[in-house]
């Protein structure tokens, strides 16, 4: 039931398959400190931590001696490039380029939902590869401008109002069958997805299979804060795909929001949850 | 406008709302001329169904005149005079091209609450719960009717609305129960519940072919009704039903039951009381003694057919008699849509005059007492039918 997958730190098996075969590319499994602080990070956090432990210096007290601690730990952070904080969070803010393939597998969300429209894989994919219609039923997206044959710029709603943007990829593309896509370096969320349509048994239309994959802001953190908002992606992705199955055989998503309604009470709330 | 607002459990309000807008392309805007009270808005009035919300509006078995239509809507005029089905639905769906109106797979906006509940979702309902779509219902004076191409029947003048008004759900409800129940020559069929629905069940029966009809409860009025529909009646107080039956039926037990009743179900036998209890307390959804005696009393190889609601758990269910005896169930809410042309006929044919089920005609004014006098099934009541505008255009036979 359950599909989308989180995936966890590697295992014992894929530590060892990775430490022996590409032992400088295991990055985040590896104990020692690696960097993940970027240049211009590293800079600030040398000279404000300098400036610190001076100042504690001359303080001689026990503030001071703290002052002494933090301004020691910020050196030490641009000293090695390494910051523990954004370690924890699985945030690397010195990578130069786009996610690779790994980076989803060990920081990743992976959704893959599928249902069956009642209408033919070329209508269907007809509707999806004109990428201007995806906003149209996920209700995540603000717009998406195409850019070129290939290239596309996708913009999203975001926490607080604020939105995010992105330039996009198609990767694959086989007329009526399948449409995958990647998003571009330097993308605040790296993402990547891809749709495939099937013919159904006789009579039933056509299977559409989705794969989503993204990796979220703040690491895995990010995916826990969105489920905890009820932002949850197996769902959004399910949600998606109807409105997308609405739109074709119906021509509109139905709704109910906007008709009149009575008194909506607070006490007649706590009465209605019996 | 003036509309009919759920306020909690037993609470039910006439309030002043906002008139509804055309939201999509395909919605209708429709003047209500006649709407009703159902049996199944009192599962929602007793608070047995989850995800209603204060001031959600009721009603579910309306109709009226088109005075809007949005920029997609065809077939519909204004000034046409429609009955709306309960169920609604798209037309363009796997289920809705295969006659299963009532499983519509895009109507509910709400699916993912069916889909948590049911595991897929069916249509949207007007008027019935967050869960069946949280559609405004139509006791009211206007209501907004969404795909009003594809369900929406139109009603020829000079059929006054109290012979056309159940065909929005009554009469294809009871009609769908006896056609499920795949009548042969010399069938007896039983029907548990003589409100409206089984009314229509009795006399569905009948014009399927049944040799006869056997009908069971215990409200003297009902039972009344239900004689005057040619039925044998038998009142539950009064007499041992499967006993009645066996001897009613030769020995053989009836070919098909209907359960009529549903979720509600009362008896005088220890499994009723200990439904009563469980649901009283919250350990239980669904009470099953209906259900459990029709499955009991069905002859083997028979079919036990139910339009009787059903929302939840059933506790002491006889799966195994039902095995046992090799039963076929058919049940589930009513493809309204596929009856209407076939039961217009009939009611211009004079085959049946709907209008035999009203007992008490009120204004919308007056929704919270019949609410009150239906629950109660006091004052002889069965069927109310309430005229929404002032102006209405009601016409009597």
């Amino acid at each position: 039931m359950v599909s989308a997958t989180v995936y966890g730190q590697p295992t014992a098996d894929q530590k060892s398959t990775s430490s022996s075969d590409q032992p400088s590319q295991a990055r985040s499994s590896t104990r020692e400190p690696y960097i993940n602080v970027p240049s211009n990070e590293r800079w600030v956090s040398g000279l404000s931590g300098a400036a610190l432990v001076l100042a504690g210096l001359k303080m001689r007290s026990i503030p001071g001696a703290v002052l002494i601690l933090a301004g020691g730990a910020m050196t030490r952070r641009a000293w090695t490039g390494h910051c523990n904080v954004y370690g924890a969070l699985g945030i690397n803010r010195a990578q130069g380029e786009g996610a690779a393939p790994e980076d989803y597998s060990s920081k990743g969300i992976h959704v893959s939902q599928a249902i069956t429209i009642d209408k033919s894989p070329e209508e269907l994919y007809r509707y999806w590869r004109d990428f201007q219609n995806l906003p149209r039923f996920m209700f995540y997206l603000d717009d998406v401008q195409i850019l070129d044959d290939k290239r596309s710029h996708w913009k999203a709603k975001a926490p607080a109002g604020m939105s995010v943007e992105w330039d996009a990829e198609i990767i694959n593309d086989q007329p009526n069958e399948t449409i995958a896509w990647r998003s571009l370096y330097p993308a605040s969320v790296d993402s990547a997805g891809s749709v495939r349509f099937v013919a159904g048994p006789p009579g039933r239309g056509t299977e559409v299979r989705v794969t989503f994959d993204y990796i979220p802001p703040a690491g895995k953190a990010g995916w826990v804060i969105a489920k905890l908002f009820g932002k949850d992606p197996e769902m959004e992705v399910r949600e998606d795909l109807r409105r997308f199955k609405q739109i074709m055989e119906t021509g509109e998503i139905p709704t109910a929001q906007g008709q009149p309604h009575g008194r909506r009470g607070v006490i007649g709330s706590i009465m209605a949850s019996n | 406008m003036k509309a009919v607002c759920w306020n909690g459990k037993k609470d039910v309000r006439v309030e002043n709302v906002p008139d509804p807008k055309l939201l999509n392309p395909t919605d209708a805007i429709v003047k209500i001329t006649t709407t009703c009270i159902c049996g199944s808005d009192l599962h929602l009035y007793d608070g047995y169904v989850p995800t209603m919300q204060p001031g959600d509006i009721l009603g579910h078995e309306f109709m009226g005149e088109v005075v809007e239509t949005g920029k997609e809507v065809k077939k519909l005029k204004v000034g046409d005079r429609i009955v709306v089905p309960f169920t609604i639905c798209c037309g363009n769906c796997f289920y809705c091209k295969n006659q299963l109106w009532s499983l519509c797979s895009n109507s509910n906006p709400n699916a993912w609450m069916l889909e948590k509940a049911y595991g897929y979702t069916s249509a949207g309902l007007f008027g019935y719960s967050h869960m069946f779509g949280g559609y405004a219902g139509g006791q009211a004076e206007y209501a907004r009717v969404p795909f009003a191409d594809v369900g929406p029947m139109k009603i020829p003048d000079g059929l006054p609305d109290e012979k056309a008004v159940f065909l929005t759900d009554i009469f294809p409800t009871g009609y769908m129960a006896a056609d499920n129940c795949n009548i042969k020559e010399g069938d007896i069929v039983a029907v548990w519940g003589c409100g409206p629905v089984g009314q229509f069940a009795i006399r569905s029966a009948y014009l399927l072919g049944a040799h006869q009809v056997i009908a069971i409860d215990h409200v003297p009025e009902r039972l009344r009704m239900a004689e005057e529909g040619k039925a044998i009646t038998i009142n539950m107080d009064d007499e041992m039903i499967f006993e009645k039956l066996r001897e009613l039926t030769g020995g053989r037990g009836p070919d098909a039951v209907i359960d009529c009743v549903g979720l509600e179900a009362q008896g005088h036998t220890l499994d009723a009381w200990y439904d009563q209890v469980k649901a009283a307390t919250y350990m239980a959804t669904d009470r099953a003694h209906a259900i459990r005696q029709a499955i009991n009393c069905c002859r083997p190889g028979g079919t036990v057919s139910i339009p009787g609601v059903y929302g939840g758990f059933l506790d002491k269910f006889p799966l195994g008699a039902a095995f046992g005896k090799g039963l076929t169930f058919r049940m589930g809410q009513t493809h309204v849509k596929k009856y209407l042309d076939d039961l217009l006929g009939k009611i211009q044919e004079g085959k049946i005059d709907p209008s035999f089920v009203i007992t008490h005609r009120a204004r919308i004014d007056d929704a919270r007492k019949m609410y009150e006098t239906f629950a109660a099934r006091a004052a002889g009541c069965i069927k109310v039918i309430l005229q929404p505008n002032e102006n209405g255009s009601v016409m009597h036979a």
